[in-house]
Parts: C-alpha cells; sequence; structure tokens
C-alpha cells in the first residue's frame, strides 16, 4: 500500500524536476527546488532510511534554499532564453536515458534480500554493532565508528568549504557604492512573525540540540543537529536583522566552532593512539571497551555537530553581509 | 515481467529521468545559478539510486529494538555513505554559488555566453 | 467494542483531512487572483493539519508518540498562519495590490523595489 504512495511521490518528483528546468524566473526554480527536496527527503523516509530523510530535509529543504536566495538577491533573478538548435542536446540526453534505463533492467529487484549489496559486510555490521557498541542506531555505529574515516575526511571537507567561501567573499566588492546603505534590518511591518519567531526560535534550538544527543538511540546525530542549530540562529538573523545576529554570535565563535569541531575529531583519535590503540579505536578510551565506544562516539558527534553549524552559519553570513551592487 | 516487478524498476527509470534532466540542465542552460541547480538535482538523482538499492522487503529502518528478535533490517551502508554525500554536496553547492557571486560583480552578468564574450 | 468506535473515528476525521487539502488545491489552482490563492492554501491547510492529527493521535492511543504529535500540530498550526502573513505582507510591500474582483494577475515586467 505504502508502496502506491511511493510511486505518486516518485512522479511528482519527475514533474517538479521538468518544471524547474523550464522555467526562466530563477526565484520560482529556486522555490521548486526547496519542493524538490521535501519530496526527495519523503521518499527516503518510504524507502527506510530515517537518518538520511532527516538530513535532507534539514540540510536540502532548509538551508540550500536560504543560500540560494542570498546568492540570488546579489545577482539577476531572471534568466535570458538560449537561442540556437538544442536538437544535439535533447538527442544526446535522450539516448543516454535510454541506455540507463536499459542497463537497470539487469538489477535486482526492489526489496530483493538475496542481492548482492545485502551481503557480506552489511550483516556483520548490523550483528556486531551490539557486541562492539551497544547503541541501537546501527548508521550512527557504522558512521561514526566503524568509518569513522570518512567522517573525518567529511567534516575536512565542511571546513574547507566554510573557508574557501570566506576567502572568496571576503574580498570587498570592486566598485564601492558611495551612499550609505541604511543598515541592514529584518523585514519591515514584520511583527507577527517576530512575535512567532521568538517564541519558536528556543524550541528549535533546544530540539536541535534533542537530535544531537539522541543520535545513538534513534534518527539524528552531528549533521542533522548542526543544520537545524543553524536554521534557528538563520531564523533569528532574518527577523531581526543581520546584525543582531551577528551580536548574539560574533564571527569569532563561528570560527572557532568550525576550528574547534574539526579540532576535536583529530584530537579523539589522536588521544586514542597515545593510549594504546590505532588511529580512531575507541576502545582504549576506557577501562570498558563498549563504554570507551560510546564515550567516543558521543565525542566526536559533538565535534561534528560544531563544525557543521558554524560552517554553514559563517557562510550565511558571508553571503548576507555583502553589500548590493546594482 | 509481471506488474509488480515491472512496478519494482519504477524507482530505477525515475532515477534516469532525474539525472538525464539534471544533465540537460548543465550542459545547455546559459544561466550560472541554473547550472548550479541542474547540478544539485543531478546528485539528488544519485542519492535516490542508492537508497533504492538498500530496502529489504519487509525490513524497517536499522534501529536495533531492545528485546524485538530476529527483525529484517535495512542496509544501513548506502544510508551513511548518502548521509556524507549530502553534507558534501551542500558545501560545494555554496562554494560555487559565492564563486558565481563574484563573478556576477566583476562582469555585470551571470550569462555564459556573454562572460566568455567580454574576455 | 471502543476500539472499533476509535478506529472508524479515527478514519473518518483522517478522510476529512485529506478531503480539506484537495479542496485546497482545486482552489490553488481554480481561483483567479494571488490573494484568494492564499486564503484557499492556508485556510484549508490549517484545518487539515488539526482534522489529520487527530485522527493520527487515536490511531496512537496512550503513548508517547501522542504527546509527540500533539507538539508537532502546534508547532504547525503557529507556523502555518504565519508564513501566510509574511507572503502577503512581502506581496503588498512588493506592489501587488489587492483586488477583490475576478481580474486575474498580469505578470509585471519590474516591480518597484
Amino acid at each position: 500500500m505504502i508502496f502506491i504512495f511511493g510511486l505518486f511521490l516518485l512522479t511528482l518528483l519527475v514533474i517538479t524536476a521538468i518544471a524547474i528546468v523550464r522555467t526562466e524566473d530563477l526565484f520560482v526554480a529556486v522555490m521548486l527546488t526547496s519542493i524538490f527536496s521535501l519530496l526527495m527527503a519523503a521518499n527516503f523516509f518510504i524507502l527506510d532510511a530515517a537518518d538520511v530523510a532527516l538530513t535532507e530535509a534539514a540540510v536540502g529543504a532548509g538551508v540550500t534554499t536560504v543560500i540560494f536566495l542570498c546568492a540570488l538577491a546579489l545577482t539577476d533573478n531572471k534568466e535570458k532564453p538560449r537561442q540556437g538548435s538544442r536538437w544535439v542536446t535533447f538527442s544526446t540526453v535522450g539516448v543516454l536515458a535510454l541506455l540507463i534505463i536499459y542497463a537497470t533492467f539487469d538489477k535486482p529487484r526492489l526489496g530483493d534480500p538475496d542481492a548482492p549489496v545485502h551481503q557480506h559486510i552489511a550483516p556483520w555490521y548490523i550483528e556486531k554493532t551490539t557486541e562492539y557498541m551497544d547503541i541501537p542506531n546501527v548508521v550512527t555505529a557504522i558512521l561514526s565508528s566503524f568509518r569513522g574515516y570518512d567522517t573525518l575526511g567529511e567534516v575536512f571537507v565542511v571546513f574547507a568549504a566554510c573557508i574557501g567561501v570566506l576567502f572568496i567573499l571576503g574580498v570587498s566588492p570592486p566598485r564601492k557604492t558611495k551612499q550609505t546603505t541604511e543598515k541592514t534590518t529584518g523585514l519591515r511591518h514584520h511583527l507577527i512573525p517576530q512575535v512567532v519567531g521568538r517564541l519558536l526560535i528556543p524550541f528549535i534550538v533546544l530540539f536541535g540540540l534533542y537530535v544531537q544527543f539522541h543520535g545513538e538511540y534513534g534518527p539524528g546525530g552531528g549533521f542533522q543537529a548542526g543544520a537545524i542549530i543553524a536554521t534557528g540562529v538563520i531564523l533569528y538573523a532574518l527577523l531581526e536583522g543581520e546584525s543582531e545576529a551577528l551580536r548574539a554570535i560574533p564571527r569569532g565563535v563561528l570560527l572557532g566552532m568550525v576550528i574547534g569541531g574539526a579540532l576535536l575529531y583529530g584530537s579523539v583519535g589522536v588521544v586514542c593512539m597515545f593510549m594504546g590503540g590505532a588511529f580512531l579505536d575507541y576502545s582504549v578510551l576506557a577501562s570498558d571497551p563498549v563504554f570507551g565506544q560510546q564515550l567516543g562516539i558521543l565525542i566526536i558527534e559533538a565535534g561534528v555537530g560544531m563544525a557543521v553549524c558554524g560552517a554553514l552559519l559563517a557562510i550565511f553570513h558571508a553571503f548576507a553581509s555583502r553589500e548590493i551592487l546594482s | 515481467m509481471n506488474l509488480l516487478e515491472l512496478l519494482g524498476y519504477f524507482n530505477y527509470w525515475v532515477f534516469a529521468i532525474i539525472l538525464t534532466v539534471g544533465l540537460y540542465a548543465v550542459i545547455s542552460k546559459t544561466n550560472l545559478i541554473k547550472k548550479l541547480i541542474g547540478l544539485s538535482i543531478f546528485q539528488s538523482a544519485v542519492f535516490l539510486m542508492y537508497i533504492t538499492m538498500d530496502k529489504v522487503e519487509g525490513g524497517t529502518a536499522p534501529i536495533i529494538q531492545a528485546g524485538v528478535e530476529d527483525q529484517i533490517f535495512s542496509n544501513p551502508l548506502p544510508q551513511v555513505l548518502i548521509l556524507t554525500a549530502i553534507v558534501v554536496g551542500v558545501s560545494t553547492l555554496s562554494l560555487g554559488l559565492a564563486m558565481v557571486v563574484r563573478i556576477s560583480e566583476c562582469y555585470g552578468t551571470i550569462e555564459e555566453n556573454e562572460i566568455l564574450d567580454s574576455d | 467494542m471502543i476500539d472499533v468506535a476509535l478506529d472508524v473515528l479515527s478514519w473518518i476525521l483522517l478522510v476529512l483531512g485529506g478531503a480539506c487539502v484537495l479542496i485546497g488545491g482545486i482552489g490553488g489552482l481554480r481561483l483567479p487572483n494571488f490573494y484568494t490563492r492564499i486564503h484557499a492554501a492556508s485556510l484549508t491547510d490549517t484545518m487539515a493539519t488539526i482534522l489529520i492529527f487527530s485522527g493520527m493521535m487515536l490511531q496512537a492511543g496512550f503513548s508517547l508518540a501522542t504527546l509527540k504529535l500533539f507538539a508537532i500540530m502546534l508547532f504547525l498550526l503557529l507556523t502555518g498562519p504565519t508564513a501566510t502573513y509574511a507572503l502577503a505582507n512581502a506581496a503588498l510591500l512588493s506592489g501587488l495590490k489587492p483586488d477583490a474582483g475576478t481580474t486575474s494577475d498580469k505578470p509585471k515586467e519590474s516591480l518597484p523595489e
């Protein structure tokens, strides 16, 4: 029964994707991209991927839309239509689609438990999670402990992207406008959103902390929590004005969070080496190896959450504090 | 192939269609922000394919409940890969948008043919 | 007996909520003006939130899930009308005048800042 609902959502996805590409107004395209991310998150949930659905909803439908809108405010809003014939592109893309559809007929049926992807290592992970670290959420166990190197690399990628954006947008625009732009305030005539926002922002941040610390017991973890807390602070910046948000959490604190998160993760690995194990082998952190694993997972999830939250907020402030040139 | 098997392939066909729609936007549109939007659609299609591969019939989300024995779980490994990929995707997207903003300030436009003409 | 009655009641609430969303969708497509479309989307959305969440709470019985559902319903009831207000406010500030007639919106070439 839920399968039919999944089919319906997938059809909506295709229609939204085609609408995004065909529209000429970029603002409409960004809003449709946000709807696309939300539909994708619902699809992930139907396919039993709860963690991924939470991440896609928080990051894709939330933060990506805000960053796109900031970039749109600094550039043009419309797209010029393309001249010239497009038959070559259409035929290439059509042939590619047919080739991929032909190739997917070799795939195992959806949900087949004998498919090769479900053998070898995935049952081993599910079995050994209770034995090695005794936490219910297998995805968090794999992400932070069994495959901890990949997550370390990902934190460094987020760190590098944040530093890259700060470098690129740290240069002032070439033609300085001499007229004084009014200090960026929030929305005008905005009493109702302000009241509701002030009511809800503490709960948003509280929910983000809940998701962070319950990442081992249910869907959640560092990435989702970082995105949710960053969204709460971005809401505050939208309502009260960007300078107020910078006063609440200054730029130094943001950079400190990004660097501190990455450093925390790396230093946990080095401390494990000093205590006699391998790099990122958490079982040597405490006398009981299971408790050591849990302690290690808790600390690095905190590091990941700090790094992601700080990076997303620093990127938002870099975009939002840039003067509009036109 | 009966109807149920055909419907089981629907996920993969949707993946193929969305992939090519995103690829078409990257190749054929001249507006830089439209290209970036197409790239993010392309990425989402790849995520859809990975998560489709991980579903096991009759399984649930891979969270071990205490006291329930012999439960079938869906495969957790592609979910871990896609979690990483989503965050990396948003990082590269923000970096790309920062570059587009700088390009538009220096050249005054974000249409690709006008930028190439003015160089 | 009371279980069957609760089940039937929750099904009725869910179906009514779905019908509300459907009516809102049809209204969003068929109504002529921007401000009228906001009416269709937001009023039916709020009613459908209350109906669907009440139906789900009756299905869940007395458990932690019911409390969580109630909290989510409260959150949606607070943010839905606020979002509609922000949308209408933004449209008014950028120059779209509310027109009670049946003229449909003409696309504007350039909106005043």
